[in-house]
């Protein structure tokens, strides 16, 4: 296999935990959680940090997911208590935790290259393959059960929820939680992937997150067959192989944020415009095929 | 069954424009009757529902139901004893969840929700024969996502769902007015099967005096946050309620 779509791939199914994790809050809540960008790089300084102190790398990962979903809980805490409005509270916690990132290492750039990784004695893909099947297996699961159900009707709908005696609030606290756990899994996952720890790692994370939802919205749209889990897979690979494409053709790796965002725009914009922009292609298509002007009584 | 005692309501408190609804309002509600709640726009009936549902606070004054006071008590917790079916035919279904599923966690009210699975082969029955009653077809359409169905469809649904557990006292919000007028029909002809197929003490807001009339025992018209008439249904004309309702719209655009 070449090598671009090798690690296209690779990177693909660790960004996969990413969307799966953004599906929680974008999709099934409906709120716009913008503090995975500091949940992101959370969970790679987090793997850092136990990595270095000695632990093994799956329970630095675990520990990672565990400050995650804190992470998402204070994002939670501010908006559900403070009735801060969800868009700044998800500002506000990716804020605090720049600073609480570079103060859990005192350093805004770690080497971990010395250090034990879950990719050391395994091949990455086949560790990645287990991961998100493992994962979007127990998401699927979870989202059957009683709590699952209510999870997804508070986003459809809070006042059944209530209606239903229980406070919808409770339910924003564990898509928050799971949510921001997953996205610092996937974090932790790309630190140990790269080798390294970067401050700068979670920059515009929501933008590739977003991109692999919508594009995987977007795969056979109709068809209800596909599992929001599974669509944010195929999303999360096919957007990584399509920036992977596009440096191969000769663009440069920092052209990449303009890339996710233009495929954002260009999925939104095809997923807002296609039903009847295709809709005219079919019907001059229909009419294309009738060839005869004459009217019917004629034929 | 429900006693409102005293009840002090306003809007925007402390502005220029502060709209008092409720200055010491009084209501009892008998058991196993429906009341129909009319009025003109801003006479307060849905604040009423609005105040004993718990969607929104009292100013001051007492909710008492079957004798306890829940005055105090969140939305969710009043939600236990209480239905409700509102204007909106999506407010009280989950849109993106199939009938089976909007069913499964209406049959759930009231329990602790865990993480066992949700939808149970052993309920099917109950809620073929639910859906059966409303004769709408529905039943055959377990699995369709509720956001496919038409308004009465999914109003039907959603009041099937909101009695489901026999809830002490049903409001119900203009639950029609958002219906064509056959549809409407049919969903308050289902509304009152329902109700007197299980007695359910039922408060009904409603535009409509002919329906108000027709499908209450009861019939209660604010002013105001006034009551200015109550009196047992059968005992009033349409023609009598649709004078006060023409006398005080006078009022008002004389005032």
């Amino acid at each position: 296999m070449n090598a671009l779509i090798l690690t296209s791939l690779e990177q693909g199914l660790i960004f996969a935990v990413l969307a799966m994790g953004v599906t929680i809050t974008y999709k099934i809540l409906d709120i716009a959680d913008l503090s995975v960008e500091g949940t992101f790089p959370l969970g790679a300084f987090v793997f850092a940090k136990f990595a270095m102190a000695g632990f093994s790398p799956a329970i630095s990962s675990i520990f990672a997911f565990g400050y995650g979903a804190v992470a998402g809980l204070i994002t939670a805490l501010l908006f559900v208590k403070l009735r801060i409005r969800p868009l700044l509270a998800g500002i506000l916690t990716m804020t605090m935790l720049y600073s609480f990132n570079l103060r859990l290492n005192g350093k805004a750039n770690i080497p971990l290259f010395s250090y034990d990784s879950l990719f050391s004695d395994i091949s990455a893909i086949v560790l990645m393959v287990a991961v998100v099947v493992g994962i979007k297996i127990l998401m699927d699961l979870f989202l059957k059960t009683e709590i699952g159900y209510l999870l997804i009707a508070t986003g459809d709908n809070e006042a059944l929820v209530r209606s239903l005696g229980e406070n919808s609030n409770k339910y924003k606290i564990i898509g928050l939680m799971l949510a921001n756990g997953l996205v610092a899994l996937s974090g932790s996952l790309m630190a140990q992937y790269q080798g390294f720890v970067d401050i700068t790692m979670g920059a515009s994370i929501i933008v590739v997150a977003l991109a692999s939802i919508i594009i995987g919205e977007t795969v056979s749209k109709s068809s209800s067959f596909l599992s929001i889990t599974t669509r944010a897979i195929i999303g999360a690979v096919s957007y990584k192989l399509i920036g992977g494409i596009a440096i191969d053709l000769g663009l440069s790796p920092t052209d990449l944020r303009a890339i996710s965002a233009i495929i954002v725009i260009v999925f939104i914009s095809y997923n807002n415009f296609s039903s009847p922009f295709i809709k005219s292609i079919k019907k001059q298509g229909g009419r294309a095929r009738v060839k005869s002007k004459k009217p019917l009584e004629e034929l | 069954m429900l006693k409102v005692r005293n009840l002090w309501k306003s809007f925007n408190s402390d502005t220029d424009f502060q709209i008092d609804v409720f200055r010491g309002f009084n209501l009892d509600i008998e058991k196993n009757k429906c009341t129909a709640i009319i009025g003109p726009n801003g006479c307060g009936k849905s604040t009423l529902l609005n105040l004993v549902s718990g969607s929104l606070p009292v100013d001051k004054g007492q909710i008492i139901l079957n004798g306890e006071d829940i005055t105090s008590l969140p939305e969710e917790k009043r939600a236990l004893k209480l239905g409700r079916v509102h204007q909106s035919p999506s407010m009280g279904v989950s849109p993106s969840l199939t009938i089976l599923e909007n069913l499964s966690l209406a049959n759930k009210k009231g329990e602790s929700f865990s993480l066992k699975g949700l939808v149970k082969k052993r309920n099917l029955e109950l809620f073929i024969s639910m859906l059966k009653d409303l004769d709408l077809g529905l039943e055959d359409k377990l699995h369709t996502q509720v956001k496919y169905l038409s308004g009465g469809q999914r109003q039907s649904l959603s009041l099937i769902m909101a009695a489901m557990k026999h809830p002490d006292l049903l409001l119900l919000d203009e639950h029609t007015a958002a219906l064509d007028p056959k549809t409407s029909h049919v969903v308050m002809e289902k509304t009152r099967e329902l109700l007197d197929k299980h007695n359910i003490t039922t408060m009904m807001v409603s535009h409509h005096m002919g329906d108000a009339l027709k499908y209450s025992q009861r019939i209660i018209m604010l002013d105001k946050g006034k009551i200015i008439l109550d009196k047992p249904s059968a005992d009033v004309s349409e023609k009598e309620l649709l004078d006060i309702y023409k006398a005080k719209l006078a009022e008002r655009i004389i005032a």
